[in-house]
């Protein structure tokens, strides 16, 4: 990859939608209303395992206000099939059906059973409770080791395990069992001279979005739905909704709202189906908003895990056998992203020999979403532990056992490609370098290592350009802003078009206003959806050109495209004078007609993205309090397009990782109802829990992208659980097996330990 | 579906009146009464707002003690240099309700009113010797503020009585409070422990006279003899420290929640208690310097 | 019967009408169309529904709207002047503190009076401050680095 001098990829600029976030204009998806508007309310089980005998609606019906009452048979039969989805994973419309809405069963504490349109959002919780439901209350299935004992309640009948042999047989829990490897692991492990196993455990934790999932959907007589929705992906949200409500994807149009934040909780629909359907029934529009409580109980938190991980290294640091078991909760309905952790547990190293084993099994408790870099943060805690525990037993610094080990380009990653260029070794070198990894410590502190590796994804975006007659320019995608992408996608067009970014308009449409495109997630916004921006401004370069050569009577390659100016060359120099795009623009119509540049693309060649994270703490030995001094998160972006939002992504990551690792999880009781489901006792760090996250940015160009762009935004979030657990480590001198490390059980081990 | 009424009296014998009603609540800061509405636990027909009450919304030092009002806001409070002054602990307490915004509007009469278990401000009034005024259709009554809780969520309130204010005495020279709560982050949690040590000393500074009371290690606040009775007469010294130490993990009886094991608090209420301890007396010594 | 409430908002003089258990929030928000201001929980953890109240910061969330009666309210839509952005607003925008910016109004408004306070926080000070504002996408770097900033162009130094 050349290295061309970008003239705005890299620069700051504020972002266009910034204007509206600051002074509070700017809409989020509880911020729409409609005229006639009805309020949705649900009706939600209030067992973790129980079987519908029937429902009667009748008194919710006869209250005064109730426009619509929905229960699962307002449902067409359960859609089949499945999808393929990115990142290993896979969304099957049977289970999503029911888990929207649930159909004879109730799988977990929250599960919707019916809803309700009233004129307000009182009379509409009233109705709710009016509405009556016999149930058969079964046991509940609660943890990892309940679901796989011998005569554990068996949530879906039907369920047999698919995958690798050997399979369990009969009815399970275990929705799959998969394995892979290559080598020789016996030989493997014979030969190194430390071999370190070790099991963990972390709990079920939540994404933690401040804002609460909402929609304001209305139905025509027509039969065709618009949806407001604060979503991470508008074709998902039609294409979903469809499939649940058995209509077609042309009878419904999803305009995103501003989404405040989503980390993969909102790449799947919980209210929108139930919206539209109430909506349809009542012949008003529904807007349906959850309450925080409802967040934490009923959208998609991710897996507790139990995980085991052995590995074996030779006295001069090479890694000679690595083999991992991880077993997932997929929650109420199959689909943990165990694969995801199967293929990242150990992604960042050369390993010849190496077996990895993963199971996805049911509990009744909320079905699992993604939550940035999905199975990725818990494989990597047992990982980048025992890693640690190796460097500490061959008396070797953590990084330099770790660049002993890293991945690089050429290596065939232990998930199954060879890698092209990667920045790991430069971010580990980048993180040995840094002034804290030098910097002293004091009594009862210490300083924790990891690393941290995810794909990323490419997957398919559409973007339009369109040229306006002043010479600005509109750039149009499909895929929501929630970290700042707009900014990047108008540095992109800007950079192509050589105008500046101030006159770039960044505009996120709705689903009937740009083609096709998957879903914000997968940390492939600025790298897929700005490779289809980047060709489809360099369409309008072409464009502009053949304009320039018209106007010239010059052939096409004629005219080069130099600093938003069209310039006379090859043969033709001097002859003209440059045109620039202002000009071009303003007399379109007389060339040609309007210029709009467009692509529609599936993005090839998303480059890995890796971390190395380095954390100090202190703990309070008398009462077990961990205080983070001071962080410093170091990742590969390939090329920061913008900087401040790469840095923000490192951040927020990074943050998220910290509480997963001190205080994060779900409290279940004995009958699986959650206990802390508020920000009270659903503990995310606050600001003074913190110190700065200091950040520092690698650039090991992805050779398969114009810009050489990696994502950045999941990557961040895989190092910190096990930088945080080994600075315990070091500073307490007790092994962290489980999170989070909350005080009460740091005392104990501290307690155990002495 | 009968709607609620919201009443803002402006005088004390006219919230009595509206208090007699049913289903008629205080309203004071409402950042419990709020929240118990939205999870369906308090279901109130007559909102009384106190907050247009003159006693309880005052806040004034006079000679002999301190005037703290039912409804004057946590944020009052903390910024009243004076109060800061006199009685450090009981603003560190009011200062730990909370977030800024919370603190806005709680008071401490609406968080001893409250009768959580793990209230912050109550071993912190306990400490300081508060007193509380009540006042209701058979008039005034005042108790010592220990005996105002008498379970989670009762107090000795009865039928259509509410908490005018308090009485703090001041306190005399060589005197200070602290107090300490232990939460798993910086801000934002409820106590898992809280522990509030008043301590007053002679010229000499010798301590004459201690208070240790425990929050969060009990149905409600524990007032701690024992641990009081090892300050008594020492200097602070590290024997004595640790005496009060374990008097006050004795003294705790306290439950497995999800915010903590009853073990974990118990142990953490001796750490608690030394520390606050510790502090008291070295604010006594340089208010001694001082005064 | 709704009662009829008359306050003053961001300056103007605004009336709604409301039950009484509705909270200032939601009349802020349905009645008066002030969406600015936001629901992140109903229950006083996380600061997006920050407003100040008579001139103290307070969750709208946990005021009864009713009693908003004869005081002001100030919320994020007034605190620029027209056109011109409080310093607050520009600096969040050039520090880049914000990213799905749903938990910036409550930052902004809380910022806003801890400066009017405090000319010269700490970090720990702004920090603690703070507190009751929650941010999962930032991990608050960027927002203390905003609004110490802030303090310090509005102090008239560099930093």
């Amino acid at each position: 990859m050349s290295e061309r001098k970008f003239r705005q990829v890299g620069t700051r600029p504020i972002r266009h939608d910034g204007l509206d976030k600051v002074t509070g204009r700017a809409q989020f998806g509880a911020d729409y209303s409609l005229p006639g508007m009805l309020w949705g309310k649900v009706l939600r089980s209030p067992h973790a395992h129980a079987r519908i005998r029937s429902i009667d609606v009748s008194k919710a019906l006869a209250l005064d206000g109730v426009h619509a009452v929905i229960t699962g048979a307002d449902f067409p039969a359960a859609a089949a099939g499945s999808e393929a989805g990115g990142e290993g994973g896979a969304t099957d419309f049977h289970d999503l059906g029911a888990n929207v809405m649930a159909r004879g069963k109730a799988l977990y504490h929250g599960h919707p059973v019916a809803a309700v349109a009233a004129t307000s959002s009182r009379i509409a919780e009233e109705a709710c409770k009016r509405i009556a439901v016999d149930w058969q209350v079964l046991p509940p299935v609660l943890s990892l080791d309940a679901a796989l004992a011998k005569d554990a309640p068996i949530l879906h009948d039907d369920m047999r395990t698919t995958g690798d042999e050997p399979l369990p047989k009969g009815p399970t829990n275990v929705a799959s069992r998969r394995e892979m490897g290559r080598g020789d692991l016996a030989a493997g492990f014979a030969a190194a001279d430390v071999v370190i196993e070790r099991e963990f455990r972390t709990p079920m934790v939540h994404q933690g979005y401040i804002e609460p999932h909402a929609v304001l959907a209305r139905t025509g007589e027509d039969g065709r739905s618009v949806v407001f929705c604060c979503t991470q992906g508008p074709f998902m949200v039609r294409a979903y909704c469809a499939k649940v409500l058995g209509v077609g994807t042309d009878t419904i149009k999803v305009v995103p709202t501003e989404i405040g934040g989503g980390f993969g909780g909102k790449t799947t629909v919980y209210l929108e189906p139930l919206a539209i359907l109430l909506s349809r029934k009542a012949g008003r529009p529904v807007k349906m908003v959850m309450t925080r409580e409802e967040v934490f109980r009923a959208t998609g938190p991710t897996s507790g895990t139990h995980v085991r991980v052995k590995m074996g290294a030779k006295r001069d640091g090479t890694l000679t056998a690595a083999e991992a078991v991880l077993v997932y909760e997929a929650g109420a309905f199959k689909g943990s992203p165990v694969n995801a952790g199967m293929m990242t547990v150990f992604a960042p190293y050369k390993l010849a020999n190496v077996r990895i084993e993963g199971w996805d099994v049911v509990v009744n408790k909320p079905k699992v979403a993604a939550y940035r870099a999905p199975g990725a943060p818990m494989a990597a805690l047992a990982t980048e532990t025992v890693m640690d525990e190796l460097a500490r037993a061959l008396g070797m610094d953590p990084i330099d056992f770790r660049l002993v080990n890293a991945a690089h380009e050429g290596v065939q990653a232990t998930y199954g490609p060879k890698y092209r260029a990667i920045g790991f070794v430069e971010s580990l070198q980048a993180a040995k370098a840094h002034p804290h990894y030098r910097a002293p410590l004091g009594p009862n502190q210490g300083r924790g290592v990891a690393a941290g590796f995810w794909f990323n994804a490419g997957l398919s975006s559409s973007a339009n350009v369109a040229l306006n007659e002043d010479g600005s320019a509109t750039v149009v995608t499909g895929c929501p802003d929630i970290g700042g992408s707009r900014a990047s996608m108008a540095l992109m067009a800007a950079e192509e078009l050589g105008i500046p970014v101030e006159q770039v308009r960044p505009v996120v449409a709705d689903t009937e206003s740009i083609g096709y495109s998957d879903l914000t997630g997968g940390s492939r916004v600025t790298f897929a959806t700005g490779m289809a921006v980047i060709e489809a401004a360099r369409d309008v370069v072409n464009q502009l050109r053949a304009r320039a050569a018209k106007t010239w009577d010059v052939e096409l390659d004629a005219v080069a495209w130099q600093d938003g100016r069209a310039v006379a060359t090859n043969g033709a120099e001097g002859k003209h004078e440059p045109l620039t795009l202002k000009q071009l623009a303003g007399r379109a119509s007389a060339t040609g007609g309007p210029i709009t540049g467009r692509a529609s693309l599936t993005a090839r060649g998303a480059g890995p993205g890796f971390a190395t994270h380095i954390c100090d703490v202190e703990i309070d030995r008398e009462t077990g309090a961990v205080k983070v001094l001071r962080y410093t998160a170091v990742q590969d972006a390939g090329r920061a397009v913008h900087p401040s939002y790469v840095e923000g992504q490192m951040q927020g990551g990074a943050v998220q990782g910290i509480g997963w690792a001190l205080n994060e999880e779900y409290v279940f009781d004995a009958k699986g109802a959650l206990e802390n489901p508020g920000f009270l006792d659903y503990r995310i760090p606050v600001a003074s829990d913190l110190p700065m996250i200091d950040t520092v940015i690698v650039e090991v160009p992805n050779p398969m992208h114009p810009y050489g762009v990696r994502g950045v935004g999941e990557t961040p979030i895989v190092p910190p659980l096990a930088a945080v657990t080994n600075a315990v480590q070091r500073a307490a001198g007790v092994a962290v097996r489980e999170l989070p490390i909350s005080p009460p059980k740091l005392l104990a081990l501290l307690d155990a330990a002495s | 579906m009968e709607q609620a009424r919201y009443e803002a009296p402006s005088s004390l014998g006219r919230a009595i009146e509206l208090l007699g009603q049913p289903g008629a609540r205080v309203l004071a800061g409402g950042t419990d009464l709020l929240v118990q509405m939205r999870s369906g636990r308090a279901v109130p027909r007559v909102f009384v707002d106190v907050k247009r009450i003159p006693e309880l919304a005052r806040l004034e030092l006079g000679r002999d003690e301190l005037w703290l009002g039912a409804a004057v806001p946590a944020a009052a409070i903390v910024e009243s240099a004076e109060v800061a002054r006199l009685w450090p602990g009981l603003v560190e307490a009011t200062d730990l309700i909370g977030s800024t915004q919370i603190q806005g509007r709680a008071s401490v009469g609406g968080n001893l009113c409250n009768a959580s278990p793990a209230a912050d401000t109550t071993p912190a009034l306990c400490a300081v010797g508060a007193l509380c005024v009540m006042a209701g259709p058979n008039g005034e009554r005042v108790v010592p503020v220990e005996r105002f809780p008498t379970g989670p969520g009762a107090t000795v309130l009865g039928p259509g009585e509410l908490l005018v204010g308090f009485r703090i005495p001041r306190p005399p020279a060589r005197a200070s409070d602290a107090y300490l709560r232990f939460i798993p982050r910086t801000e934002m949690d409820i106590a898992v422990v809280g522990a509030g040590v008043a301590v007053a000393l002679d010229a000499s500074g010798r301590c004459t006279s201690a208070r240790v009371a425990l929050g969060a290690v009990a149905p409600t606040v524990v007032v701690v003899t024992e641990a009081a009775a090892a300050l008594v007469g020492s200097r602070g010294e590290a024997a004595a420290l640790a005496a009060a130490a374990e008097a006050a993990s004795r003294a705790a009886r306290p439950i497995s929640d999800k915010r903590g094991t009853a073990e974990y608090r118990r142990r953490v209420a001796g750490v608690l208690a030394r520390r606050a301890a510790t502090a008291a007396f070295e604010r006594a010594r340089a208010h001694g310097a001082t005064a | 019967m709704k009662l009829h409430v008359s306050t003053t908002v961001n300056g103007e003089p605004a009336e709604f009408l409301c039950s009484a258990e509705q909270s200032l929030l939601d009349v802020l928000r349905e009645e008066l169309h002030l969406t600015g201001t936001k629901e992140g929980c109903a229950t006083g953890d996380c600061g997006a529904c920050s407003v100040v109240l008579d001139g103290r910061l307070v969750c709208a969330c946990l005021v009864l709207a009713p009693e908003a009666a004869g005081r002001t309210v100030e919320t994020i839509e007034g605190v620029a002047k027209g056109a011109e952005l409080h310093p607050l607003q520009q600096k969040f925008l050039e520090h880049a503190a914000l990213q799905c910016g749903v938990c910036t109004p409550g930052f902004i408004v809380a910022a806003k009076a801890l400066l009017e306070r405090n000319p010269d926080p700490s970090e720990e000070e702004a920090r603690y401050w703070l507190a009751g504002n929650l941010c999962r996408c930032t991990g608050y770097d960027k927002i203390i680095r905003a609004v110490l900033d802030t303090a310090a162009e509005l102090r008239g130094v560099t930093r």
